[in-house]
């Protein structure tokens, strides 16, 4: 089956001022894939996700949403455009003087005509989804760090997005927190259809939700593998990449 | 050499010129326990033979120092990942004036982009087009109005306390006591109250704004804004703006009230003035136009308090260390710009003849 592309990336450039971190890349994300950026720690996935996501600008290239090139147009249609994203930040970033249920309701207030009492609803619904109806008066500070990444989790889904971002969702989880998170992501990628880009290295996560990705060399400076992680374990053609998802295991 | 690790300077005396030394062995038959100060003697021997191609022979070292060697000369192999290759060096002197020049450079962009971002959304709040949560300006109207009363009431009462002392020395010189309540009167209505507010204010409320934006740019929480589309100019900074605006100059009012009390202790009390005297004195050493004034500088120390605290907290970094940064730049930056902006007050004032 053919999936459309909803997210291309073309002869992408990113980095800061003064150095180049990650060059010439390009991708494809399809619609309804769950789309891993994998690679070694500091090798640049966090500032290609921040690029995705629209807090960075692209030293070079290009990122296409459907037909829409995101970095070339207005900055007005790109804050509409970022309304259809959820991001999932690597520690939560709950907005910590506000509960949760004032979390969740945030951008619905700002962006819909919901009354109070249906705005309510929606952030129980919300909540729910994730498990933790029940705790809309509690406070960021007051949860587990699973707990946090859930309530972030319902906050990214707020808006009903496209496409949901996570930035290292497992990390600082204990293994079955993380795989409950995993399982998640699963259910709502099967149950709504949502586009989902996860950056990773947590090897047991990418086997278990990815069916695209691909991997960044950081020395090499660019995409070395592109396709179903759980393929390119054994047939990626680049041994850097078959040593990161067999973890260097020795035989 | 038993006993203790030897000095690789022994050894270097020891491979004199005159002698030809072709091979280093070891004999540790002796050796108990070793730590790593073995393992940094070892490499020094190794920089030496490396210099004079002696062969360096290592069978008769422990397995463990010999395995750690071998690692070592490995990971000194590997290529480097990013930012890897990095040495602790001196930085030359013209790198050292580019690098800050160019670092004020951007600083002074971030800080134009910042009063026009925080000009515009004060243009939208008077259009009704801001968008943040009336909560939260009630909150921060609350934190910065009532919480600062017991401070402001302490530091007013003693700087009124302290402006009568220093008076009365050079009054009672003419006999001219009663004056005191004019010098306190007009010094706290005029500038003494709004500059002691605003410096309280600096130290509390603009080192907090520059903390609490500082910590939620570390967590992510300002990104978090920026993605749902949401200004943190207008989320986070109007709101912080607008609760300084309203009360600074409420805070003002008390504190030169608070200022006259403390003139009236010393007046009273200690140079026997009647009260009613006092008082009569003072409210006809006031004018509206001081009042004025003192109030029109309450409410540009609020503008520069709030503006200094977030500006700081919004360009924080993403470690501890730089909110503690921030916090401390918010404060510097808000005194020097409260008397900065006295100064270009008070020559204003002194051209326009008020």
């Amino acid at each position: 089956m053919t999936r459309e592309p909803i997210i291309t990336a073309q002869d992408l450039d990113i980095g800061y001022e003064d150095s180049v971190i990650l060059q010439n890349l390009n991708f494809t994300v399809n619609r309804g894939d769950i789309f891993i950026i994998m690679g070694p720690s500091g090798c640049g996935k966090s500032t290609l996700l921040k690029i995705l996501i629209g807090l960075k600008r692209p030293l070079r290239g290009k990122v296409f949403y459907e037909h829409t090139s995101f970095w070339e147009i207005e900055p007005t249609e790109r804050e509409q455009m970022m309304r259809g994203f959820g991001v999932l930040y690597q520690y939560g970033a709950l907005w910590s003087a506000l509960t949760l249920a004032e979390n969740i309701a945030l951008p619905l207030q700002y962006y819909t005509r919901l009354g109070a009492d249906q705005i309510q609803e929606m952030v129980w619904l919300k909540l729910s989804l994730v498990g933790l109806a029940g705790f809309e008066g509690y406070y960021p500070s007051e949860l587990s760090g699973g707990m946090k990444k859930r309530a972030a989790l319902a906050r990214a889904m707020a808006m009903d997005p496209d496409v949901l971002f996570f930035d290292e969702p497992s990390a600082g989880l204990d293994p079955i927190t993380g795989q409950l998170l995993d399982e998640l992501i699963l259910e709502l990628r099967d149950s709504l259809g949502t586009t989902i880009v996860v950056v990773s290295h947590e090897l047991a996560s990418i086997f278990a939700i990815g069916n695209n990705s691909i991997f960044l060399d950081g020395d090499r400076k660019t995409v070395t593998a592109h396709g179903d992680p759980k393929a390119l374990r054994s047939g990626s053609g680049d041994s850097t990449v078959r040593r990161f998802l067999t973890r260097g295991e020795r035989k | 050499m038993e006993g203790r690790t030897p000095r690789a300077e022994e050894i270097q005396k020891r491979l004199t010129p005159g002698k030809e030394t072709k091979r280093i062995g070891f004999d540790t038959s002796g050796l108990g326990n070793w730590d790593s100060s073995l393992l940094i003697f070892l490499s020094r021997i190794n920089r030496l033979c490396a210099e004079r191609s002696i062969e360096m022979d290592l069978s008769g070292l422990p397995a463990g120092v010999r395995q750690l060697m071998a690692m070592s000369k490995a990971m000194q192999k590997r290529p480097q990942s990013r930012g890897g290759g990095k040495h602790f060096q001196k930085d030359a002197f013209l790198n050292l004036v580019g690098g800050k020049t160019i670092g004020l450079w951007r600083t002074s962009s971030e800080t134009i982009e910042f009063l026009g971002d925080t000009f515009a959304a004060f243009g939208r709040f008077l259009t009704g087009r801001a968008a943040f949560r009336r909560s939260d300006l009630t909150l921060l109207i609350q934190d910065c109005g009532v919480q600062a009363l017991p401070i402001v009431s302490l530091i007013s009462l003693l700087v009124g306390w302290i402006l009568a002392f220093i008076g009365v020395i050079q009054l009672q010189m003419f006999g001219a006591q009663i004056f005191v309540a004019d010098l306190v009167g007009i010094g706290m209505v005029r500038l003494m109250g709004a500059v002691m507010t605003g410096v309280i204010m600096a130290g509390r409320t603009g080192a907090a704004f520059a903390a609490q934006i500082g910590t939620m740019q570390v967590n992510e929480e300002v990104d978090a804004l920026h993605t749902f589309g949401i200004s943190p100019i207008d989320f986070l900074v109007l709101p912080r703006m607008l609760a300084l605006i309203v009360m600074m100059p409420l805070l003002c009012l008390y504190a030169n009230a608070m200022g006259i009390l403390g003139g009236v202790v010393v007046g009273t009390g200690m140079l026997g003035i009647n009260l009613s005297e006092y008082l009569t004195h003072t409210r006809e050493a006031i004018t509206m136009t001081d009042l004025w004034i003192g109030l029109f500088h309450s409410v540009v120390f609020g503008v520069l308090i709030a503006m200094a605290g977030c500006l700081r907290g919004m360009q924080c970094g993403r470690s501890a260390s730089a909110v503690g940064e921030a916090t401390t730049s918010a404060v510097v930056t808000s005194i020097v710009a409260i008397v900065v902006a006295t100064a270009v007050i008070t020559f204003g004032c002194q051209v326009l003849g008020i």
